[in-house]
């Protein structure tokens, strides 16, 4: 199977010519061991049931990623059977076999903590049977929080496991806001999906739908206009700097520290009514649409500039009030720390693994369009505590808040002629789509890649969408820098991953 | 110290004074059926539908009908339609105290006036505790309850507030689809919320599933259970959208 440069595509996007030449599962196993031994990141490990007319069993996908870019590899595999655990020699990969086993009934032979991730399919509603760690000894107890937390915020379930003082473990059971999104994409023709799409995760619109709307626009071979792509990447920045807002309100509320929590919030008000005023909605929902996106003008691309050269100074006077606080330093630094090292074996990505030194970040290891011409700054900071998460929002925003209004003001680049170049089809038909293909479409959004991978059957219809967020390697990361730390410090190690539940139960 | 007082400076005014005369510049808000004749055995703004909102009456002088129960406000019928027979404006007053007020056609455009309860207005005019619970959100209407008392809506002002214990709370703010997953948690809080009581249905899935609708992991009956005293209709909701519906029930001047 090809290894596609992602310079061949808008997005990094791996188009498998065929995908009759399967490995079998050894192969792939050993293929990925090869591959993380040379430290490339495994980005998934998925799998769907075969269907009628293949050999009967399950097809597995591994997505690594490696210096020359995305590589995409396969292997069927019987029902039922077993294939040697990777995650014995690379935690990394947890999460992904728990997954698969979930989805497949694939079983991954050694596997240490083999649990439900969402409890899906024949297991909804059972999700009270979820088999906990216990620790035992005296001085020992549990506190149990969830699903319904004290916020309004999603539910899951949180068991701190405790010596004394100490949290000694975490764990993290989540699943109940399974929704079988994946089911539900298969149910309409492809082309009125974003909608939907856009409803996986509210808080990344911009980012699911770019991700699915650039799968479905490279299996329809129909690429979009510069144009197209540039708005796009206006309304990721703009979602990036006005999630990151939430979460330093979040924060901020959680030290109690309520000027800049107040700040935030209007700060954050005014970026996502500036993305209303591009495409109707607060949460960048309709912006993007197969083969289109919402256009920019002289006057609304003023107005977004207007916005934002009024945020940038109140935002930075704002981050120097909170960085400068001795309280806030006293009540970050050195909490829920997790190290480089650690995060690369734990498998972190995204915003919370380049607060813990990484150098991951999509738009600037698999560049693209406008941000291959323009790439943002790799920003990382060294320490990986709450601290580190903090400041890592912080540069993140100001970063993207300079690079949006580098692009706005920029009177050569065109955000006006969005319109699909291939329009003529009415949107009530159906896209032809290349038959017996795969695509993989990574978005970097807010909390980090988004994947989705979509695949058809020999008539050219969708046989199987796989959506994954950064969030569900992620949420493993915060059990970890709980540990040896205590239940008060949860708030502000939680907010400061602010992971998605939605994204992780799909 | 200067520094607070400089972000003090910078922060000025920022709560909106009239709640329910703001009109947030570009919102897709409520949908318009002009009374064009639809184009013979059209069924375009149907069939791109997300939520299956769009009801045609084929023959029938008032052609087509939105139920804002189910409508995400996607906009995505109205390029698709041959006549132009459909539009959006930025109303975010989109609230309705009865599901089938709710629905609107060209020849019914207005959505039923929220209908003021005097005894809600009389047991919680003055002070209305919610508690919150997601169930199978997807954290867009969730982050838009939170909006309501930030500094810009500061809905706290008319002592409605979200409130973290069922035990404090006066009704229930209910979002998403509702999950099977979430079923037996939300009949937990639903309990301990102590009489009398209302639910709030925040957002196009909690009133009717919205694009969830038809998932096979998703169980409704708990509305069948309680009927909700509010519909607030959105993907997500606008939070004026909820203000203006809560304080119409309540009956705040």
């Amino acid at each position: 199977m090809p290894r596609v440069s992602s310079s061949d595509h808008p997005l990094p996007v791996a188009q498998l010519s065929s995908i009759e030449n399967l490995l079998s599962i050894s192969e792939l196993v050993a293929l990925v061991l090869q591959a993380l031994e040379a430290k490339n990141t495994l980005i998934s490990w998925f799998g769907r049931p075969t269907t009628s007319g293949e050999e009967a069993g399950v097809v597995v996908t591994a997505v690594l990623l490696t210096p020359e870019g995305l590589c995409v590899r396969r292997a069927h595999v019987a029902a039922g059977s077993s294939y040697p655990s990777l995650t014995t020699q690379f935690p990394a990969a947890q999460i992904f076999e728990r997954e698969l086993w979930e989805q497949t009934g694939l079983l991954p032979d050694g596997h240490p903590w083999l649990k439900p991730v969402r409890f899906e399919g024949v297991r909804q509603q059972h999700i009270n049977d979820y088999p906990f760690f216990k620790v035992r000894g005296t001085e020992v107890h549990e506190v149990g929080v969830g699903p319904i937390h004290a916020g309004v915020i999603e539910p899951g379930h949180f068991r701190f496991m405790c010596h004394g003082e100490q949290v000694q473990h975490l764990e993290i059971q989540l699943g109940y806001q399974h929704r079988a999104v994946e089911a539900l994409l298969l149910q309409k023709p492809p082309q009125r999906l974003s909608p939907l799409v856009e409803s996986i995760v509210g808080d990344s619109v911009l980012a699911y739908s770019w991700a699915f709307n650039a799968a479905l626009e490279s299996l329809a071979n129909r690429p979009v206009a510069p144009a197209t792509q540039a708005s796009r990447a206006i309304g990721l920045e703009l979602e990036r700097v006005a999630m990151h807002l939430a979460t330093l309100t979040g924060l901020a509320t959680d030290i109690a520290y309520l000027q800049p929590a107040g700040t935030y919030q209007r700060l954050r008000t005014a970026i996502i009514n500036a993305s209303q005023r591009v495409c109707g909605n607060r949460f960048g929902k309709g912006w993007i649409r197969p083969g289109a996106s919402a256009p920019m003008g002289e006057a609304l691309r003023a107005d977004v500039l207007k916005t934002l050269r009024a945020f940038l100074p109140d935002l930075q006077q704002v981050n120097a009030l909170m960085t400068s606080s001795r309280s806030t330093q006293a009540r970050f630094k050195g909490v829920g720390t997790v190290s480089v090292r650690a995060a690369q074996d734990l498998g972190l990505t995204g915003v919370v693994a380049r607060a813990s030194g990484m150098a991951c970040d999509l738009r600037y290891t698999l560049p693209d369009g406008l941000y291959a011409a323009h790439p943002p700054q790799l920003l990382t900071q060294a320490t990986g505590d709450c601290w580190a998460r903090v400041r890592q929002r912080m540069q993140e925003i100001e970063a993207s808040t300079q690079w949006l209004m580098d692009r706005l003001a920029d009177p050569t680049l065109n955000l006006a002629d969005t319109r699909d170049p291939f329009a003529q089809t009415s949107p009530s038909e159906n896209w032809p789509l290349a038959p017996n293909a795969q695509v993989v479409s990574l978005v970097e959004g807010v909390r980090g890649p988004v994947m989705v991978a979509l695949e058809t059957d020999a008539s050219g219809q969708l046989l199987h969408a796989k959506v994954q967020d950064p969030s569900l390697a992620n949420w493993f990361g915060l059990a970890f820098a709980l540990r040896k730390q205590q239940i008060s410090d949860f708030p502000i190690c939680n907010k400061s991953f602010d992971l998605s539940y939605c994204g992780n139960d799909l | 110290m200067f520094q607070s007082l400089a972000v003090r400076k910078a922060q000025g005014t920022q709560f909106i004074r009239d709640l329910r005369a703001a009109q947030p510049g570009g919102f897709r808000g409520k949908p318009l059926i002009s009374d064009q004749t639809c184009a013979p055995n059209c069924r375009l703004c149907q069939e791109v539908c997300p939520s299956n909102a769009i009801e045609l009456k084929a023959d029938h002088a008032d052609a087509v009908a939105i139920d804002l129960g189910r409508c995400v406000l996607c906009g995505d019928c109205a390029p698709v339609c041959p006549s132009q027979k459909l539009s959006f404006n930025n109303d975010v007053k989109l609230s309705a105290t009865t599901r089938q007020g709710l629905v609107v056609t060209a020849a019914r455009p207005h959505i039923d006036p929220v209908v003021m309860s005097a005894e809600l207005h009389q047991r919680f005019g003055r002070s209305l505790k919610l508690r919150s619970v997601s169930a199978g959100g997807c954290n867009g209407c969730e982050m838009e309850v939170n909006a309501l008392s930030n500094v810009n809506f500061d809905l706290g002002r008319y002592g409605i507030d979200i409130v973290a214990s069922p035990r404090h709370a006066d009704g229930l703010v209910l979002t998403g689809p509702i999950s099977r997953n979430m079923m037996a948690a939300l009949q937990i809080c639903w309990e301990a919320i102590p009489e009398p009581k209302l639910v709030i249905a925040v957002g196009a899935c909690a009133i009717s599933g919205g694009v969830f609708a038809d998932s096979e992991a998703i169980g409704r009956e708990f509305l069948d259970k309680y009927p909700p005293s509010l519909y607030v209709p959105g993907c997500p909701v606008h939070p004026l959208t909820f203000i203006s519906g809560v304080m119409d029930l309540l009956g705040i001047a």
